[in-house]
């Protein structure tokens, strides 16, 4: 059988033409899938990009937040409640809004202000520069290096801002592991020192961060929170549920899932018609390899050799070209969001099978239903 | 004379009904080793589809085919064709070369077909195109050679596997008189033997003195025998 999809493998790729228009069918379909699945990904993963920041394994919030940005108050009994709980170790109040500052420029510029457990500083970002105490400092604040820390004027240790009439120093420089989505600087304080800064509604409290004492834990805690009126759910499921409401709820979703559905087609237009017309261009020749003496599962044999090499050479061309593309952004635009994962690859991969098992299928279908006879007839 | 090929009561129609035509009547016909037998007569006469039915690929309305003694159309699909690959060589009117592939590895294609080894096929094709006196075309594709050139490349495709019958379907329709005359004499000269039995059909009158024996055919009979001048 070597031999024969040798033969295969010769008749595809020294018809250089048909070849390369097949490759670029699939290279094109591939590349657009890649990509727009994969800036989708990096798009939900940076909408969760507090929930990844913060790292708490609970989040209790109130049952109509819908993303983490979200946020609706919860009254400060809510912690003492949770607080005293079967299984949770451990607690902490989150504060999360935005604000206006104004830099020294004069420009006013809106941001994220995260305001962390004065007493544990839990979900605190990794520092470049300066020392976790320092937020403790009268005005103290840290400001993320991420892609939007251009927008914050660059600031260095001991920068200052206003915050309504009040003053805020940079004391840090803190890096995180995704920046947010939205395009606007993220800084960080203490808890009530962010109470303090910004106008708040009756309820301060945006979160509760639990640490539950075991895994085994997370479903009792789950259910005590439930009694409460509230929604307690895990790390995971904050980030699920985040990309749940853009998928369902936006038109992100839908837009993004047609643009991709027109890659898949586009490609299949391309590399089905000319597999197809590959096929009749050469179904003589198959014809005459029947006379000869080849069964058909070989010659079916061929044809899914042919197809499927196409696919997948395809397939890793349009993935490593996406990947080449990708890389080349990210040096200019460092948080370009955009996310390969295995997900985004296996559902590439499983539409260029498609791709290959359909053009395959109409090709096999004509290549059984010639005759012999029809070699000698001419 | 051992016979080679055997066919009793041939009968082969096409269409339904008012529009069928009956292109084979009820033929009888044997062909032994070490003759080249020609099929000859008017188009339509049905000598491509009496050609057909012989070699295994088209399926007869009624009658037998015998080659070598086995009866080729009690044989399920994939046993006639290895019996086709085996025994029986084609040279196609049209020739149906492989533009993409040398003229080397064309006429290995039989052999691959056998599942012989790559390599193998391709040095055994050599050999052949050798015999044919291609050996300097090897490794050009058959678009780069002259027709009688592409005919021979045929004929060294159709010898790969040494088949005992040789089925040529109008050799000389693509080529001039001097090459057609050459390569068919080539065929003679050099591909028959006792152990070969060589089927050419041919409406081409200036190579019937190559012919051991001359079959004529109309309207779906052979109504008799021309006297073959070798």
């Amino acid at each position: 059988m070597r031999g024969i999809l040798l033969l295969a493998f010769k008749l595809l790729v020294n018809d250089k033409a048909k070849f390369t228009a097949l490759l670029v069918g699939i290279i094109f379909a591939v590349f657009l899938m890649v990509s727009m699945t994969a800036m989708f990904t990096g798009v939900l993963y940076r909408a969760s990009a507090t929930v990844v920041n913060i790292g708490a394994s609970m989040w209790v919030m109130d049952p109509s937040v819908d993303t983490v940005q979200n946020t609706i108050g919860l009254p400060a009994y809510v912690l003492d409640a949770v607080r005293s709980m079967d299984g949770v170790k451990y607690a902490v109040p989150l504060y999360s809004g935005g604000a206006l500052v104004k830099l020294p420029t004069g420009r006013y510029q809106t941001v994220t202000v995260i305001g962390l457990d004065d007493t544990s500083l839990f979900g605190r970002p990794e520092l470049e520069q300066g020392r976790i105490e320092d937020i403790y400092q009268e005005n103290g604040f840290f400001v993320v290096r991420d892609a939007e820390f251009g927008k914050f004027d660059n600031p260095k240790l001991g920068a200052e801002f206003e915050l309504n009439d009040h003053r805020g120093v940079v004391v840090g420089i803190a890096r995180v592991a995704s920046s947010g989505l939205y395009g606007i600087p993220t800084l960080y304080t203490t808890y009530y020192r962010a109470l303090q800064y910004i106008p708040s509604p009756r309820f301060t409290m945006a979160y509760v961060l639990v640490e539950p004492k075991s895994p085994a834990d997370v479903e009792r805690i789950k259910r005590q929170v439930a009694k409460l009126g509230y929604v307690a759910v895990t790390k995971d499921e904050f980030m699920q549920k985040t990309a749940d409401f853009l998928i369902h709820k936006t038109g992100f979703g839908i837009n993004l899932m047609i643009m991709t559905l027109m890659s898949f087609v586009v490609g299949l237009s391309i590399s089905g018609q000319t597999f197809y017309t590959f096929i009749l261009e050469n179904l003589e020749k198959f014809g005459a390899l029947k006379a000869i003496g080849a069964k058909n599962r070989e010659l079916v044999a061929m044809i899914l050799f042919q197809a499927g090499f196409t696919a997948l050479v395809g397939y890793g061309l349009g993935v490593g070209l996406c990947t080449a593309l990708i890389g080349f952004a990210k040096l200019h635009l460092p948080d370009y969001a955009s996310r390969i994962s295995f997900l985004v690859l296996g559902l590439a991969f499983g539409m260029v099978l498609v791709i290959a098992g359909v053009s395959s299928y109409f090709g096999v279908r004509r290549v059984l239903r010639i005759e012999p006879f029809d070699i000698f007839r001419g | 004379m051992r016979i080679a090929i055997e066919a009793h009561g041939l009968v082969k129609g096409f269409g339904e009904g008012s529009a069928r035509i009956t292109a084979l009547r009820g033929v009888d016909l044997t062909a032994g080793f070490g003759e080249m037998v020609y099929i000859v007569g008017p188009s339509g006469s049905g000598k491509t589809t009496l050609l057909s039915v012989l070699s295994g690929v088209l399926r007869p309305d009624d009658g037998k085919v015998l080659v070598e003694g086995i009866d080729i159309w009690g044989l399920d699909a994939d046993a006639l064709a290895s019996l086709r690959l085996q025994k029986i060589g084609f040279v196609f009117q049209d020739f149906h070369l492989f533009p993409r592939l040398t003229s080397a590895e064309n006429a290995a294609i039989p052999l691959i077909l056998r599942r012989t080894d790559w390599d193998a096929a391709v040095a055994e094709g050599v050999k052949n195109l050798e015999i044919v006196g291609l050996r300097n075309r090897a490794d050009l594709p058959p678009v780069k050679l002259s027709g009688g050139e592409q005919q021979r490349v045929a004929i060294a495709r159709a010898i790969a596997g040494r088949p005992e019958i040789l089925i040529l379907d109008e050799p000389t329709a693509s080529l001039d008189g001097d090459t057609g005359r050459n390569v068919v004499g080539f065929v003679k000269e050099h591909l028959l033997n006792e152990d070969r039995c060589i089927i050419v059909v041919t409406h081409d009158s200036r190579i019937y003195d190559f012919a051991s024996r001359i079959l004529k055919m109309e309207d779906g009979r052979l109504t008799g025998t021309l006297e073959a001048k070798s």
